[in-house]
């Protein structure tokens, strides 16, 4: 059976992303939750989790002790970084000076102040809290079955803004914004699946059966 | 704009039961929280919010419990609140399964305890419930009240928001004292006046009796999202159904 790992870092509160993995991955998959860096390495999949400030969360990892295997598997193995996980993968954030991982180019931003009015004149509040619309802009396994459209739960100040063209959903808040990229075996998600209902329930299970090709 | 307006549909829990009941008078027992919680997700709820009624502090520990169980099972985003005093406390129920934590009377007695779970969990994490009614005959002043409304503490309601949006709140769970259990509707200059005073979301929350009065807490109190509990606990709407009416009246939500 194949084994999953969360990376376990420290940033609390992963009881739903282990739950929501636990319900959807049955008995095809186990399942844990991990501080180890061998037991990180020997997993078929990784789940790279975060909240709170994103340079709380780097300087967590930072002593962790498996920044390391967490690169490694972001090299090898069906990846999903969620939320503060997936920002964590760019190369640097508005929100403090630390330097993250640079798996994927580009920096991570906060929502502009001066832009966040929406088309009747609405102003926008910050954070990005909510169900918002996915959009997709190309195919990918794990959205396979999800509607263009649907609605996932967010709650974000920053976003990312990839160098590269690795968006595979958009969503707008008011502008258009990358809300998951991907690459190779990586996957990285700025909402959150496992606080989304039926919608992020499947795409978890997309990731229980994906054998990391894009 | 595409973000949905929420539906929040509030649930009182004492000893590991959710319990209804009129201005918490002649409380009955309402059911297994799991239970109300899946029926709540398969009508379309956007969130759920546990309110934790326990008197004795001996019992609080079951909130917990009630937590982990529908974390379990239930994926859509749960706020806790009632009796959380210190940071520890917060950090008790986000371990349990809580994606956030509202602080009311301790926002008042020990701001430090906003900040400092703020710092710690992110402001994502921390709603901060102000009690409010009006002191003027011309509802244009609101005072922030605690123990049910009964005690005044001297604030300005929009003042008080916008220094808990300071301190690291990342959301206000307004609640209109003057109109709670009146099913009247909100107070709706009180909304518009905090939800426009602040960047970050406000739920509008105390008075829902039927479902123009969610309609008017975002169209004219500016609400990011909407609370009640006795509309849908009694049965006399779904949430599906509130949610249709937010729609005919030209709000976005999730359907």
């Amino acid at each position: 059976m194949q084994k999953i790992a969360i990376v376990d870092y420290g940033m609390g509160n992963l009881h739903s992303v282990v739950k929501s993995m636990q319900l959807v991955a049955s008995d095809r998959a186990s399942v844990v939750l991990t501080a180890d860096a061998a037991e990180i390495a020997a997993a078929d999949k990784v789940v790279f989790p975060g909240q709170g400030a994103m340079p709380d969360c780097m300087a967590h990892l930072e002593e962790s002790g498996v920044k390391a295997s967490v690169l490694k598997a972001a090299t090898e193995k069906p990846f999903l970084g969620i939320c503060v996980g997936a920002q964590l993968l760019f190369e640097r954030s508005e929100e403090g000076p630390t330097d993250s991982l640079g798996v994927f180019g580009g920096q991570v931003i906060r929502f502009p102040a001066e832009q966040m009015v929406g088309a009747d004149g609405e102003r926008l509040k910050v954070p990005h809290m909510g169900w918002n619309e996915m959009f997709i802009k190309r195919d990918h396994p794990l959205w396979a079955g999800i509607p263009d459209g649907e609605r996932f739960y967010f709650v974000h100040s920053y976003h990312f803004a990839p160098v590269d063209d690795i968006a595979v959903v958009e969503s707008a808040y008011p502008y258009r914004f990358a809300a998951a990229v991907a690459r190779d075996n990586i996957f990285a998600i700025q909402c959150h699946p496992e606080k989304s209902a039926d919608a992020g329930l499947k795409l978890l299970k997309n990731f229980v059966n994906w054998d990391g090709r894009p | 704009m595409p973000l949905a307006k929420r539906i929040i549909p509030c649930l009182d829990v004492t000893a590991g039961r959710v319990v209804k009941g009129v201005n918490f008078v002649g409380l009955r027992d309402a059911g297994d929280p799991v239970e109300i919680a899946k029926r709540y997700n398969l009508q379309g709820a956007d969130e759920l919010t546990f309110l934790d009624i326990t008197a004795s502090s001996d019992n609080r520990d079951l909130i917990l419990h009630v937590i982990e169980a529908v974390a379990s099972q239930v994926f859509i985003p749960l706020t806790v609140g009632g009796g959380v005093r210190q940071v520890g406390d917060v950090r008790r129920l986000l371990n349990a399964g809580a994606d956030k934590v509202s602080i009311n009377t301790t926002a008042i007695t020990n701001p430090e305890v906003v900040q400092g779970a703020a710092d710690k969990f992110g402001s994502q994490a921390i709603v901060v419930a102000i009690d409010a009614k009006a002191v003027d005959e011309s509802n244009t002043r609101w005072e922030v009240f605690t123990h049910g409304g009964r005690r005044a503490t001297g604030l300005d309601a929009v003042e008080w928001a916008r220094k808990m949006q300071q301190l690291g709140a990342g959301e206000i769970l307004l609640t209109s004292m003057d109109r709670d259990g009146t099913k009247i509707g909100f107070n709706l200059p009180l909304t518009r006046a905090v939800s426009d005073a602040v960047d970050i979301p406000v739920i509008a929350s105390g008075g829902v009796g039927n479902l123009q009065h969610l309609v008017e807490g975002v169209t004219q109190g500016h609400a990011s999202a909407v609370l009640a509990a006795s509309i849908f606990h009694f049965g006399e709407y779904t949430v599906r159904q509130a949610k249709e009416a937010m729609q005919a009246a030209g709000i976005e939500v999730r359907l």
